[in-house]
């Protein structure tokens, strides 16, 4: 599907296929088109062109009443004159659900998130994270035929936020609905998506399961999104050394990488030669040597975050900040001279022109 | 930096200046006190003369004597006003009066409200076109619908091709007369305070309810209704008070003749004007306030729990 706000697209061509049961987490930055592609699968909103398929049925034409779906809104959405307890029985009433089997289906879902001790509050008395759960009982209360998800419970505080987390994957399991996640959280999304779907400036990126995305992201903008700190990422252009070998000419310090052969292999099937490529290689695959070590680029520490159960240290490297991920226990002056390496089995190249992997 | 304490105010080179507190307050004073004055002297003195009149034989046309006009009665003219069967149907007029009227403006502000709130062509012109008759004179808006459904020449019969018929001075109709006239020039208040009303309801509630499947109805009646109600509630008390003593449009449309309807404040009116008992008016006066207030207080009580 196609959706313009007048001469702005907002979602590009987007095609999705999302399966039975999966907890699919569409993510990406703030104004990329999450919302828009939720509210067009909702009915909220009409795609400009293309069509919505929901359970074999085209339902493009169809209101939101109609496609049976629960939507969980970015700001709860909650009916502020009603209690906690009338805003979950809510869907039930519209469709006239008998009182007693109302208040069956409720008790079910206020057991199962816990809240039996707010259903008297009205929204404005009620917490964040409790409004969060109301929101998600009127949600539950049904049983659609898929559950949409906007940025649940992005404006929790981090603590709770990872506690949510961790209790809205845990309803999934149980329930096993069909879910589409949105959030701008990376990390949020790779510890809760079946599968990840990475979306920049209205355009689908990559669509994989988390460790998939993580290990292999399709171009550079998925390769920065993901990951905290993102890959790192070096320009560099093949070279054949004095040895005959295909090394890499690093653009930061002008020095000459070797190596493996699999990955020469690689690059004489699938660059020209002189091509400008990057190399992306995680924090975690980059290791930082205080002593002379083989196949390593000379570096400079620039700056160490310390995590607490880890560092990050950036390390400058010509023009370029390579980041390493270390182990705490290791200690680092500003400027010291050190030499870095990566784990060659999980270095990606991209095109520097495209942007796009050339892995694939 | 100076920290500015009470009087102490600074000038534009940051010397401290010694302020006198008491020029505040007499500005205060000078205000406040003229219209203080103003409001005793046109308000509160006759309201407070004229329930000591409603106990006496006062009238307003004989000569002032002390003991003899005013002479003081007790609650003669109470018992007088209670025991005359015909004010019992001009509380009854009075009573569908308002009924009708600000039952229409309700419905009718609260459905062109709802109307309005779709975008469309022309809506600014429509939009103030209906605000227009609020701003007039109710005098002139009875004069002016006087001549507009005349009998003979007025194009209100000619409009709705209804035959000849007397609005203003038959005396079966005059009263349904005023209430279209009050309906026409009052909905548009109404309107107003429902268009507020509604704006203030948050649209991703009816996308929810859309989603949570309700149908148009539903959502009406559990969202619109209720998230609306207090100001429709406001709008209520507002014309419930003004219809109850309504007076300047009848006087316009209808005038003061025997075919007038009656209306209590028509009677408040003839009684303390035309045959100058000004004491027995009073009286009169006094029990409207009293049941003005009344309802109203009951308005205000659904208010304020629907505000809670
Ligand atoms: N109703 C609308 N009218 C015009 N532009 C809109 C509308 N809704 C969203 N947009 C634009 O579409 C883009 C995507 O918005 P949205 O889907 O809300 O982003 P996200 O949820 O990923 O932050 C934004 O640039 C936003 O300004
Ligand atoms: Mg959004």
């Amino acid at each position: 599907m196609v959706k313009k706000f007048g001469d702005f697209t907002a979602v590009k061509e987007l095609d999705l296929t999302i399966h039975d049961g999966e907890f699919l987490v569409l993510l990406g930055p703030s104004g990329c088109g999450k919302t828009t592609t939720l509210r067009c699968i909702s009915g909220l909103e009409i795609p400009t062109s293309g069509s919505i398929i929901l359970d074999g049925v085209d339902v493009t034409d169809r209101r939101a009443s109609q496609r049976d779906i629960a939507f969980v809104f970015q700001l709860y959405a909650l009916y502020p004159h009603l209690t906690a307890y009338k805003n979950i029985a809510f869907p039930l009433k519209a469709q006239h659900v008998p009182k007693e089997e109302m208040d069956k289906e409720v008790d079910r879902v206020v057991k199962m998130l816990r809240i039996e001790h707010i259903l008297d509050r009205k929204p404005k008395h009620l917490s964040g994270g409790d409004m969060q759960r109301v929101a998600l009982g009127r949600a539950l209360v049904r049983h659609p035929k898929v559950f949409l998800l906007d940025e649940p419970i992005g404006t929790l505080d981090a603590a709770f936020r990872e506690e949510m987390r961790t209790e809205l994957k845990a309803l999934h399991v149980d329930i096993n609905a069909t879910s589409v996640y949105v959030t701008h959280d990376q990390e949020e999304a790779m510890s809760m998506g079946d599968r990840i779907a990475v979306m920049n400036a209205g355009v689908l990126q990559q669509i994989g399961e988390p460790h998939e995305v993580y290990a292999n992201p399709v171009n550079l903008f998925v390769a920065r999104f993901i990951g905290s700190p993102g890959m790192n990422l070096l320009a560099c252009k093949p070279e054949t050394g004095e040895n005959g070998q295909l090394g890499l000419r690093m653009r930061g310090n002008n020095e000459l990488l070797e190596l493996p052969g699999t990955l020469q292999q690689l690059l004489k099937e699938k660059v020209e030669r002189d091509h400008s490529l990057v190399l992306g290689v995680r924090p975690e695959d980059t290791t930082v040597h205080t002593a002379e070590q083989e196949h390593s680029l000379a570096a400079e520490v620039y700056v160490t975050e310390k995590m607490g159960s880890y560092h990050i240290v950036d390390l400058s490297y010509g023009e370029e900040i390579v980041r390493a991920r270390t182990s705490a226990y290791v200690d680092m002056e500003i400027g010291q001279n050190v030499r870095m390496s990566f784990d060659m089995g999980r270095v990606r190249f991209f095109d520097s022109e495209s942007g796009q992997s050339i892995m694939n | 930096m100076q920290k500015k304490k009470g009087p102490l105010l600074v000038d534009a080179r940051g010397n401290q200046v010694n302020f006198n507190p008491m020029r505040d307050v007499n500005l205060v004073r000078l205000f406040v006190f003229p219209t203080i004055i103003l409001l005793i002297v046109i308000n509160i003195f006759p309201l407070l003369w004229s329930l000591v009149l409603s106990f006496t034989d006062y009238s307003a046309r004989l000569q002032t004597e002390w003991g003899v006009n005013p002479e003081w009665e007790g609650t003669k003219n109470y018992v007088a006003l209670f025991t005359n069967p015909d004010i019992w149907l001009k509380f009854i007029t009075t009573g569908k009066y308002v009924l009708m009227s600000v039952g229409g403006e309700m419905i009718l502000g609260f459905g062109l409200a709802l109307l309005l709130q779709t975008k469309f062509a022309g809506r600014g012109i429509i939009y103030v076109l209906l605000v227009l008759p609020m701003t007039m004179s109710p005098v002139i808006v009875g004069l002016m619908w006087k001549l507009f459904m005349d009998p003979n020449w007025g194009m209100f019969n000619f409009m709705l091709g209804l035959g000849r018929i007397d609005w203003a001075q038959d005396p079966a109709r005059n009263l349904y007369a005023i209430v279209i006239v009050d309906i026409w020039m009052w909905t548009p208040f109404v309107m107003l305070l429902s268009m507020a009303g509604l704006s203030a309801v948050p649209q991703y509630l009816y996308e929810a309810a859309e989603v949570d499947r309700a149908s148009w109805w539903f959502k009406f009646s559990r969202i619109t209704l209720p998230m609306t109600y207090p100001l429709l509630l406001i709008a209520l008390i507002f014309r419930v008070m003004d219809a109850f003593k309504i007076f300047d449009l009848p006087m316009g449309l209808v005038g003061r003749g025997s075919g007038a309807p009656p209306l209590l404040s028509m009677e408040v009116y003839s009684q303390t004007f035309m045959t100058w008992r000004t004491s027995y008016g009073s009286a009169l006066g006094y029990i409207m306030l009293i049941v003005i207030i009344a309802i109203t207080s009951v308005l205000i009580k659904y208010l304020n729990k629907a505000k809670h």
